[in-house]
């Protein structure tokens, strides 16, 4: 069976707005998808541990030394839009207007 | 008569060891290649021409005064749009970096760089790396040089392409699911994916970070074998780059004798769904690992059905969270327009600049982390995973090698697939495995099926054993001499 899912509620959560044409394929493919993808559930017992990569590794540290970091004319060169050395966006917050 | 694009890298090098062509010869062969070909195989979304001569000339003069010489001094080299070049613009094969210009050089390409490589350009690949035909590009699909109406594979489709067309002797390319393999199968090329972390991931345009890989393209198992020794190393700025040591490649290549060599046949991989020219041809090359004295026998990767389950889990998951920093803050694509609020900006522009695959993906991996769902997919696929790694565990205690067809099809046609997502997956149902597991791979070209297209085998090895695959590997395309040159080019 095809699963059913919320394409609306997901969207949402992942900021992507989608159009209605685009909602609608998402629907009828991942329901197919994820059919074929549930079929994990049929070998995935509770004994096996999960694996979050190809091998075990601890946190890797380095020393806490102060290195150069890319200079904020360089980090800003590709900005959509800047206000001297910051980046420039649409309002974050309300304005108390 | 050969050109000097169509050689391969060893072969360069000797030349220019002793003087007998120059850096500059050599790129110019490849440019001139690119302006006859590359309107019809579109490998390249951005020549560095100009950039490249200017390199060229600079290595030929440091060279000339006596410098020591390294297996990439004046090799014309390709780089897939997903790795960051300092200057030059790198998209992702996608809109929502259409402009985008890194300020920093992605390690696999400083090395490749400091060791003397010209860049020809960067390579066309499915958008951010997703797919398995290049057709998923914001700037058209990849034409396969062996029939231009079929797809190149993918991601890495450019890469692969450019290398097989000789308008790049060397390519780089990332693999995440088969990504360097499948097109390098399709192509009639070398792909090299070694294991995970074993060159950094730096500049890496992120994917799924568990599973990507930077891999190589050539013509040759010797020049792949010269390209990982470039590679391979320790990166401080990759957490996940693996601190062990670097072998010689070249010298492990050995000499095409295969006794004792232990070869297991994934006999599950020669089924339905694999075309009979494919079967043919791959089992074709494991009597001739036996004729050079390697032991055959056969081999199951039990859960390997369930790798591609797993696989379009735990990659679109990790993408889902690695692609949210796209989001028309600090570089790449913003929506025009009067937003009320960032937010809104940040769902305009996520709509407006990702393309219909990465948008499935992103909404796949978003749903199989969200509340309620986590366990059942995302907690499920990675004990699949955990049965990956014990199946290749079981079987490396019994063999030194594993081998089966790189992908289940020849190049198929442009369009053919691009409706049916699932059907497009099923590509990379050999590949997937290796990168859940993280083990060395490699795909070598073993012959060309009826209609006259490359057919891949794939060699794959315990953990760092790359030395393996490229050994037999090597001995294959020794024995087999098969020359593989794409009709595009073959009567030059």
């Amino acid at each position: 069976m095809p699963v059913e899912i919320d394409v609306d509620h997901v969207a949402k959560l992942a900021r992507l707005s989608l159009t209605d044409d685009e909602k609608a394929a998402l629907r009828v493919q991942l329901g197919i998808i994820l059919e074929h993808a549930a079929k994990v559930g049929e070998v995935a017992t509770d004994d096996v541990p999960p694996a979050a990569g190809a091998f075990e590794r601890a946190n890797v540290f380095r020393d806490d030394v102060v290195e150069p970091s890319l200079p904020v004319d360089e980090a800003l060169r590709s900005a959509p839009d800047r206000d001297g050395d910051r980046f420039k966006v649409p309002p974050i917050a309300e304005t108390g207007e | 008569m050969s050109e000097l694009c169509d050689l391969h890298g060893w072969e360069l090098s000797v030349k220019l060891a002793v003087g007998e062509v120059s850096a500059v010869e050599v790129l110019a062969s490849c440019l001139t290649r690119v302006e006859e070909v590359d309107d019809r195989v579109k490998a390249f979304l951005t020549p560095t021409a100009q950039l490249a001569r200017e390199r060229a000339e600079e290595l030929d003069a440091y060279l000339s005064t006596g410098a020591p010489q390294s297996a990439a001094s004046g090799i014309p080299v390709a780089v897939k749009d997903v790795f960051t070049t300092n200057g030059v613009r790198t998209t992702a094969g996608s809109k929502i970096l259409a402009d985008y210009v890194p300020p920093y050089d992605a390690t696999a390409w400083t090395r490749l760089s400091g060791a003397g490589a010209v860049l020809v350009g960067k390579t066309n690949c499915d958008e951010f790396a997703m797919g398995s035909s290049n057709e998923n590009s914001a700037y058209g699909p990849v034409h396969n040089p062996w029939d231009l109406e079929r797809v190149s594979g993918g991601s890495s489709g450019g890469s692969a392409a450019a290398v097989a067309a000789g308008e790049a002797v060397w390519a780089i390319g990332s693999d995440t699911g088969g990504s360097v393999r499948q097109p390098a199968s399709l192509c009639g090329v070398v792909g090299l994916k070694p294991t995970y972390g074993r060159i950094s991931r730096y500049g890496l345009i992120a994917f799924a970070s568990s599973l990507d890989t930077v891999g190589t393209f050539t013509r040759s198992v010797r020049d792949a074998a010269a390209m990982l020794g470039v590679l391979a190393g320790h990166d401080p700025r990759d957490a996940t780059s693996l601190d062990a040591p670097v072998p010689d490649y070249t010298a492990a290549l050995g000499d095409g004798d295969l006794r004792g060599l232990r070869v297991g046949v994934i006999t599950d991989a020669f089924g339905e769904g694999v075309e009979p020219g494919v079967a043919a041809s791959v089992r074709a090359a494991v009597d001739r690992l036996v004729a050079l004295g390697a032991k055959t026998d056969e081999v199951s990767l039990p859960h390997a059905a369930y790798a591609l389950s797993a696989y379009y889990l735990i990659a679109p998951s990790e993408a889902s969270s690695n692609l949210a920093r796209y989001d028309g803050v600090r570089y790449g694509l913003r929506a025009e327009g009067d937003h009320t609020d960032s937010i809104a900006m940040m769902f305009a522009t996520r709509g407006l600049g990702f393309g219909p695959e990465v948008k499935r993906r992103i909404v796949l991996g978003t749903y199989a982390l969200s509340a309620g769902y986590y366990d059942a997919y995302y907690g499920q696929a990675q004990k699949v995973r955990t049965l990956v790694i014990r199946d290749y565990e079981a079987a490396f205690e019994r063999f030194d090698v594993l081998v089966s067809p790189t992908s289940p099809t020849t190049a198929f046609p442009i369009g053919e697939k691009t409706g049916d997502p699932m059907a497009m997956y099923l590509n990379d149902i050999f590949t997937i495995p290796a990168n859940l597991a993280g083990v060395p791979a490699i795909s070598v070209p073993c012959g060309l099926d009826e209609a006259g297209l490359p057919v891949g085998i794939q060699l794959t090895a315990p953990l760092l054993d790359e030395a393996t695959v490229l050994r037999v590997g090597h001995a294959l395309e020794s024995d087999l001499q098969l020359d593989l040159r794409p009709p595009l080019v073959a009567g030059r």
